[in-house]
């Protein structure tokens, strides 16, 4: 390969004296051409917005008002503020938040490494299976939340008719957090299995036939060769699924309406409706700055507790 | 093998949990079908129905014929909108991946820096700026809303990056021996030879924005507007108890994923599962 790309002596001289001209030099402003499309876009959807959001945050922005008053940091003191409107709503919804995230994550951490370890082998019909187990998942949340608000319907559902129950998931708590939850569950539990089975099929199986030399029995395997093999991935989907669940948005749309009283209205979706539906952007800004910084701080803590456990 | 008979045993159970579980998760799905072909009174049975009886395709007939909710409307704005956008992502992430991999100028790595750190931002901060900026635009209420502002997304100029660095630079080098520009160079080689990495970009992409649900709902608002996971929101909250609509709506808001699963279905896997995109 090498050989027939690199010329030889007669060409390379004739490289050399053309060098100087167009054919080796590329114009200086050339990368910037290829940059500039996207680039632009960058900077008017992703820089600006980030910038332009923080300022919103310190007015008092309706867009539907021609006067935004400056109000500096009043915004966020409202939010802190939890006898306020503003602050009382907020911290109800990042209740919700917490809630979702919480009872959501152990589950769509544990589920899916489970899936995956019994998909891990060579069989036949395992693509199928893993086609089927990520199916749900191509589905956007809008037909998600009709169907399984459809098979939880108190009245004519499944759900209770095969568990011969008799419950309210869509507008009684507890109910509604396990609806939330268990459908969510079935929605994205194809996601991290795949990626799980594709970092369980990057662990050498050198690792397994040594571990196995050493006498070790399947837990031992499990948990010195399994859990250290699928420790980068971890990282990453343990951090993407505190995001995802934290911004939890259309199940509880679609589903709940955030019933009974907004206490299954997440932060994402107060800021939504506080800034796109109510015009009050100000506010729904700071909120979600303020959503942002717990976020950070979560994903900051998932990094720092993985990088403990690997210098231990 | 010490017990062949065992682990055929085992595997033969590993088939039999994987298979019934299989058939429970597909189910929820297999409903939403049938259910689209039943009467009002089928679809609002309290006895399940899992073979509607009679058969009809009623549903089907009554939402494309409403006047409130026009669906087909909606399918094409839908079709426009994941369209438009995955091509919009490609045409602006792979020369900016590319030149980010492969050409050397001053500023590169502070941009490549930056861009890859935004994807450490919370995309909720985006959100009522964004909106803001749409309005600025005079977009809200139509398709470039919905097209155009997550194409300033990092995640297809990183992937694709990645992707520029694995390919090798010799066939590049010899091209630039025989005087190909470096579009030219790019459009001939690099792009052909990125294909597996475009067209699973492209894929997520459509995936992404056929499914988006939060902008939607906020930034279209007319009824000829709307896309289709938009629309059926709306349908919804008009039509709780007309199951047999709900399901008919969902079925056709699925067909074009469930079509583009089946036949990209390991790209999208693998892309998804490599690539760690999350949703």
């Amino acid at each position: 390969m090498s050989l027939l790309t690199r010329p030889g002596g007669v060409e390379e001289v004739a490289f050399a004296a053309s060098s100087g001209t167009s054919a080796r030099r590329m114009n200086r402003w050339t990368p910037y051409a290829f940059l500039a499309p996207y680039l632009v876009l960058f900077a008017v959807f992703m820089v600006l917005p980030i910038g332009f959001g923080f300022w919103t945050s310190l007015h008092e922005w309706d867009i539907t008002l021609p006067s935004k008053p400056f109000v500096g940091l009043g915004n966020y003191a409202d939010l802190f503020d939890p006898s306020s409107v503003d602050g009382s709503r907020f911290w109800t919804a990042m209740r919700a938040t917490g809630i979702f995230t919480v009872a959501s994550v152990p589950l769509l951490i544990g589920l899916p490494l489970l899936v995956a370890l019994l998909m891990n082998g060579r069989f036949g019909g395992r693509n199928v299976y893993r086609a089927v187990y990520f199916a749900p998942y191509v589905l956007g949340v809008a037909v998600v939340g009709f169907v399984w608000r459809y098979l939880l319907d108190g009245n004519i559902g499944l759900v209770n008719h095969y568990l011969g129950l008799d419950v309210q998931w869509t507008t009684d708590l507890p109910a509604a957090w396990v609806a939330l939850v268990g459908v969510t569950v079935w929605w994205t539990l194809g996601l991290n299995a795949v990626i799980f089975l594709a970092g369980l099929q990057d662990i050498p199986r050198e690792l397994y036939e040594a571990a196995m030399v050493d006498g070790a029995g399947p837990l031992a395997r499990f948990r010195s060769v399994t859990l250290p093999g699928l420790r980068p991935v971890s990282v990453f989907v343990v951090n993407a699924t505190i995001l995802a669940s934290a911004n939890m948005f259309g199940q509880s749309y679609l589903l709940t309406s955030g019933a009974p009283a907004d206490q299954t209205k997440t932060a994402i979706y107060l800021i939504a409706e506080t800034g796109l539906r109510q015009f009050d952007m100000g506010t729904a800004s700071s909120m979600s700055f303020v959503l942002a910084g717990f976020l950070m701080c979560a994903s900051a803590l998932v990094f720092a507790a993985f990088r403990d456990r690997g210098r231990r | 093998m010490s017990a062949p008979s065992a682990v055929r045993v085992r595997r033969a159970l590993l088939h039999l949990v994987l298979a019934v579980v299989a058939a429970l998760y597909i189910s929820p799905l297999v409903y939403m079908v049938t259910t689209s072909f039943k009467t009002r009174e089928g679809a609002g049975s309290t006895t399940p129905q899992w073979i509607p009886s009679p058969a009809t395709t009623g549903a089907y007939r009554e939402i494309l014929d409403s006047a409130d909710s026009p669906i087909m409307t909606w399918f094409a704005n839908s079709l426009i909108a994941a369209t438009g956008h995955a091509v919009l992502v490609l045409a602006t992430a792979a020369p900016a991946a590319y030149a980010l991999a492969r050409l050397s100028f001053r500023g590169r790595s502070t941009i490549f820096t930056v861009v890859v750190a935004t994807l450490f931002v919370p995309p909720v901060v985006l959100l009522v700026p964004n909106f803001l900026i749409v309005n600025e635009l005079a977009w809200v209420d139509s398709l470039p809303a919905v097209i155009v502002p997550a194409a300033a997304g990092a995640f297809g100029v990183f992937f694709l990056r990645q992707f520029f660095l694995t390919l090798p630079a010799e066939l590049e080098e010899a091209a630039e021996l025989d005087g190909c520009n470096r579009w030219q160079i790019f459009t001939t080689i690099a792009l052909p030879l990125a294909k597996p990495a475009l067209v699973t970009l492209f894929l997520l992409s459509f995936l992404t924005n056929w499914n988006d649900f939060l902008w939607p709902i906020y930034v279209l608002l007319s009824p000829d507007a709307l896309t289709l996971p938009a629309g059926l929101g709306n349908f919804q909250s008009a039509n709780t108890i007309r199951y047999d609509l709900l399901m008919a709506g969902a079925v056709i808001a699925s067909v074009p994923v469930i079509l583009l699963y089946l036949v990209a279905q390991r790209w999208v896997i693998e892309g998804i599962s490599r690539s760690g995109l999350k949703g």
